[in-house]
C-alpha cells in the first residue's frame, strides 16, 4: 500500500496507524495525524490505513 | 504576580528554544537566566529521533512547557496542532498563533478569536498571540482566554514596543488579566519597557537565540525584566517638558 508520510509518498506493509508508527521505527513521544485530521494515540491501533492517505507524524521541536 | 490559568510563573520570562546556535547553548541559556517558561513546536519527525532528545533537555530544566501552533494559517490547522500538542506535551497550554500576513506575522485576529473559543471549550487553556486591538483583545476574553499576548512588533524584527500608546491602554483596560508581551523584542531595555508598562511577563525568542553571545543576553534580558519590574510596582514619577531642580534652593549661598 502506498501513503505519504510526512510529505514523502512511501510504500508500507503496516495495516493501521499504530503499526506503521512500529513500521517506521517512531513509537516515541509523537502525535499524529491522518488526512488532516488529528488521531489521538489511543485510536491508533484501531486506525486503518487506506491506500493514498496523507499521515503526519509530528514530534517536539524547538519552538518560539 | 499574577497567576496564568492558576500558575504562578517562577519569573515573568518567557523563553523561545528555537535557532540557538547549538542545544548546548540554549540549555544554558535556560540555565544562567533562569527563564521559568519554554515555549516549544511541534514538527515532522524524522527517523533521527531528534525531537526525543530535545524533549528530554527541556524535561531535564524543570520549566513551564508552552507548545505553539507556530506557522498555522486556518483555524482548522490550529486546532489541530493544539490537540497534537497536548498530546505529546501533556499540557492544556498553547501558544495560539493564526498567522494572517506573511511579511508581518500579523495575527489574523478574526480567526484568532474562532479558534480560541474552539479551544477553550474544549478545556484548553490559551495564550493567544495577538495584536493591541482593545475590541479583539474583549472578544478573546469573551471566547475564554485568561491571558493575552500582544506583539510589540512583528516575531524576529527586535524593534522594540512600535505602539506603546496602545500597550499603555490595553494594560490599563484590563487590570486583572495576565498581560505578556510577546514578539518584537530586541533589546534588554524594550523588555524592561514592557515591564515599566506593568505587563505581568515577556516572551522572547530572537532576540536571544539570534545574539553573539546567547548565554551573555537571556541574563541580561532577566535583569532588565526584573529591574522593569520594580520600576514598575515603584510607583516612576510623571515625566515633564521643564525643570524641575532637585536640589533646595533654600539656603543657597548669595555668591553673584
Amino acid at each position: 500500500m502506498k501513503i505519504v508520510i510526512n510529505g514523502e509518498p512511501r510504500e508500507v506493509t503496516a495495516t493501521t496507524l499504530a503499526g506503521l508508527l512500529e513500521e517506521r521505527g517512531l513509537p516515541g513521544r509523537v502525535a499524529t495525524a491522518v488526512n488532516e485530521g488529528f488521531v489521538p494515540a489511543t485510536l491508533r491501533a484501531s486506525h486503518v490505513l487506506r491506500d493514498g492517505d496523507r499521515v503526519e507524524i509530528l514530534a517536539p521541536m524547538q519552538g518560539g | 504576580m499574577k497567576l496564568f490559568y492558576g500558575t504562578a510563573l517562577p519569573n515573568p520570562l518567557m523563553l523561545g528554544t528555537a535557532q540557538y546556535p547549538s542545544p548546548a547553548i540554549l540549555e544554558q541559556a535556560f540555565r544562567t537566566s533562569g527563564a521559568g517558561v519554554a515555549t516549544v513546536s511541534l514538527r515532522r519527525e524524522g527517523a533521527e529521533g531528534a525531537g526525543a532528545a530535545f524533549w528530554k533537555m527541556i524535561q531535564d530544566l524543570g520549566v513551564l512547557v508552552l507548545p505553539n501552533t507556530a506557522g498555522c494559517h486556518t483555524v482548522k490547522e490550529a486546532v489541530t496542532t493544539a490537540h497534537m500538542a497536548r498530546e505529546v506535551f501533556g499540557t492544556r497550554w498553547i501558544k495560539l498563533e493564526l498567522i494572517g500576513h506573511t511579511d508581518s506575522l500579523q495575527p489574523d485576529v478574526f480567526q484568532l478569536v474562532e479558534a480560541a473559543k474552539i479551544l477553550t471549550d474544549d478545556g484548553f487553556q490559551v495564550f493567544p498571540y495577538t495584536t493591541d486591538d482593545l475590541i479583539v483583545a474583549e472578544r478573546l476574553l469573551a471566547a475564554g482566554c485568561e491571558v493575552l499576548m500582544p506583539w510589540g512588533a512583528p516575531i524576529g524584527s527586535g524593534r522594540g514596543l512600535s505602539n506603546t500608546y496602545a500597550l499603555r491602554a490595553m494594560r490599563a483596560e484590563f487590570p486583572e488579566v495576565p498581560l505578556v508581551i510577546d514578539a518584537g523584542i530586541g533589546l534588554p531595555s524594550h523588555a524592561a519597557q514592557a515591564m515599566e508598562l506593568g505587563y505581568d511577563a515577556v516572551l522572547l525568542n530572537t532576540a536571544v537565540a539570534r545574539a553573539g553571545d546567547p548565554v551573555a543576553m537571556a541574563r541580561a534580558m532577566m535583569r532588565a525584566i526584573e529591574a522593569g519590574r520594580l520600576a514598575y510596582q515603584a510607583d516612576p514619577i510623571e515625566a515633564r517638558d521643564m525643570a524641575e531642580a532637585s536640589t533646595p534652593v533654600i539656603g543657597k549661598a548669595f555668591l553673584s
